[in-house]
């Protein structure tokens, strides 16, 4: 397939959602606004796992850092949104350099329990200093700051409209950066990091920074979450949220640019279905989860990319 | 050209080499012959500085290869081929030999003049490095190495498992990195195809230098090297 037709299914995506806006009833509208924030979080952490082969564990500190930075200054300072949201961002590339250059002398499990330790303790921070985060309540982020270009990001078109433009500029920086010479090398690296170092590329450098990007857009979608939904609190710091981008891209595909996306969407609505069916609905998640883990290991996007569209970015 | 003097080499409390010493010429194929175990592969990994040196230095060009990390050593011009192959199996043809491009500054001239020596390459570009057959793959893993454009080029068995006609493929591509003054340090286990290429033979034996011949002493005496293979 040539790039004509992976270029026009992801902008077919993006022209999809857009119609969204005009079509969805109003509860469908608010949901898909939320999975394509948290699908930006999703393609962040697949560039680190997916494409580089970085399993962290520990990701919802750089989305806890993008929503407390641009959370903060909102609630204490009264900052407009974009320099609440530059804060947010500044943050998350910080915090992922810092962790960065520390975990990434590590590799595999440990690389997995030192960012599980990293998040836990970033965590327990935010609990800690609860004069300041105020602790497991959280906040919410002043209505007077979430506006944005004159919209009111509190309505929900305005919001629609916003977590789209975000969704797409990050999915199609993903889909530039995994087609650069950047993305193959990171692609390099994850199938083996001996031969990359043997064509004369430095692997610890290059994983920095593959996950500095990653960090960086996983606090993009962190503060954006805080932005639009108006709430910032520790639970988005925990482990569960450092377990979820795994799942979505594992559901959707890893290593691949729409399985983030896909997984995303997959688990949001397999989770509010069933919910509607019963309070059990985490076991049938669960067992869900399983056959499909089982019957289609490499995740709804990865088994289109290897039955029929291999060059599938 | 490449100066390895008094090199040990260990795998934690296991000594694999012990003062190998080995020289390789710009313009010449050295072959590094021995049996399985002897020491040949990580006597390579070590030029590359996966494996650090317990004593001895390998020098290439006066440039101290064993003080450098791995991903320092191909920017000397060092081009490896490994047993194996190696190649990135997710990634096209054409990324795979761009990968090794971008290393040293690459163009489109010399992908251009690597898809000449490889023809059958170009008519894969855009597929799966992992869907070739061996014969491809290793004309890929060359093809990645000379992209370096090396000054100092390493084949670690290279013909290993191949039919006839990309043997013949793989040899005429080393001869001609050897007219073009590269120097050539090749792993080969076929002794006719050792008596054919090389112009200075290093045997080594349980880690150690055993025995060196160049071009005349092989021809003169090739019974010398079968000797030391039991072949």
């Amino acid at each position: 397939m040539t790039a004509r037709y992976y270029w026009g299914l992801h902008l077919g995506l993006i022209a999809l959602l857009f119609a969204g806006h005009f079509v969805l009833p109003a509860y469908q509208h608010g949901n898909v606004a939320r999975i394509m924030v948290l699908a930006v979080y999703a393609m962040g952490y697949n560039i680190a796992f997916g494409y580089t082969g970085l399993l962290s564990l520990g990701h919802a500190m750089f989305f806890g850092a993008g929503m407390y930075g641009m959370g903060l200054l909102s609630y204490h300072f009264d900052a407009g949104a974009l320099p609440a949201m530059a804060a947010g961002i500044v943050a998350g590339v910080v915090l992922s350099l810092v962790v960065g250059l520390l975990a990434l002398r590590t590799a595999g499990v440990s690389f997995m329990i030192v960012t599980l330790m990293f998040s836990q303790a970033l965590a327990m921070t935010l609990v800690y200093f609860r004069d300041i985060t105020r602790g497991d309540e959280g906040f919410v982020i002043p209505s007077a700051t979430r506006r944005l270009w004159g919209m009111d990001l509190s309505d929900e078109a305005h919001r629609y409209l916003i977590a789209w433009a975000l969704f797409s500029v990050v999915l199609i920086f993903t889909l530039w950066l995994v087609r650069h010479r950047w993305g193959r090398v990171f692609v390099a690296l994850r199938e083996n990091e001996e031969r990359a170092s043997l064509l004369g590329y430095d692997a610890f450098r290059t994983k920095l920074g593959a996950l500095v990007i990653s960090g960086t857009i996983s606090a993009l979608s962190g503060a954006a979450y805080a932005l639009l939904f108006g709430y910032a609190g520790a639970t988005f710091a925990g482990v569960q949220y450092s377990i979820f981008p795994l799942l979505w891209v594992l559901l959707g595909g890893a290593g691949t640019v729409l399985g983030p996306f896909v997984g995303a969407l997959f688990m949001f609505y397999l989770i509010d279905l069933s919910s509607g069916v019963t309070d059990a609905y985490m076991l049938i998640a669960g067992v869900a989860l399983v056959l499909l883990t089982l019957f289609l290991p490499h995740g709804l996007v990865g088994e289109v990319k290897r039955r029929l569209w291999r060059d599938l970015p | 050209m490449l100066k390895i003097e008094g090199l040990d080499v260990s795998y934690g409390a296991a000594q694999v080499l012990r003062g190998v010493s080995l020289t390789a010429q710009a313009g010449q194929i050295t072959c590094l012959m021995g049996r399985n175990g002897a020491g040949k592969t990580t006597l390579m990994k070590a030029i590359m500085g996966l494996l650090p040196p317990g004593a001895g230095s390998i020098a290439l060009e006066g440039t101290l290869l064993s003080d450098l990390p791995p991903h320092e050593v191909p920017k000397q011009g060092v081009g490896y081929i490994p047993q194996g192959r190696r190649l990135f199996g997710e990634l096209t043809v054409a990324q795979n030999i761009e990968i090794g491009l971008m290393t040293r500054g690459g163009d489109a001239a010399l992908r251009e003049e690597l898809l000449e020596i490889f023809p059958r390459l170009r008519e894969r570009l855009g597929q799966r490095a992992d869907t070739l057959s061996g014969g491809e793959q290793q004309m890929l893993a060359t093809a990645r190495a000379l992209a370096l454009r090396p000054k100092l080029l390493l084949l670690d068995e290279p013909t290993e498992g191949l039919q006839p006609s990309m043997i013949e493929v793989i040899r005429q591509v080393v001869l001609t990195m050897r007219d073009r003054g590269v120097a050539v340090l090749l792993v080969e286990q076929r002794v006719d195809a050792v008596l054919d290429m090389a112009d200075r033979v290093f045997v080594i034996e349980m880690g150690a230098n055993r025995d060196e011949m160049d071009r005349a002493t092989l021809r003169a005496d090739p019974g010398r090297l079968r000797a030391h293979l039991g072949v």
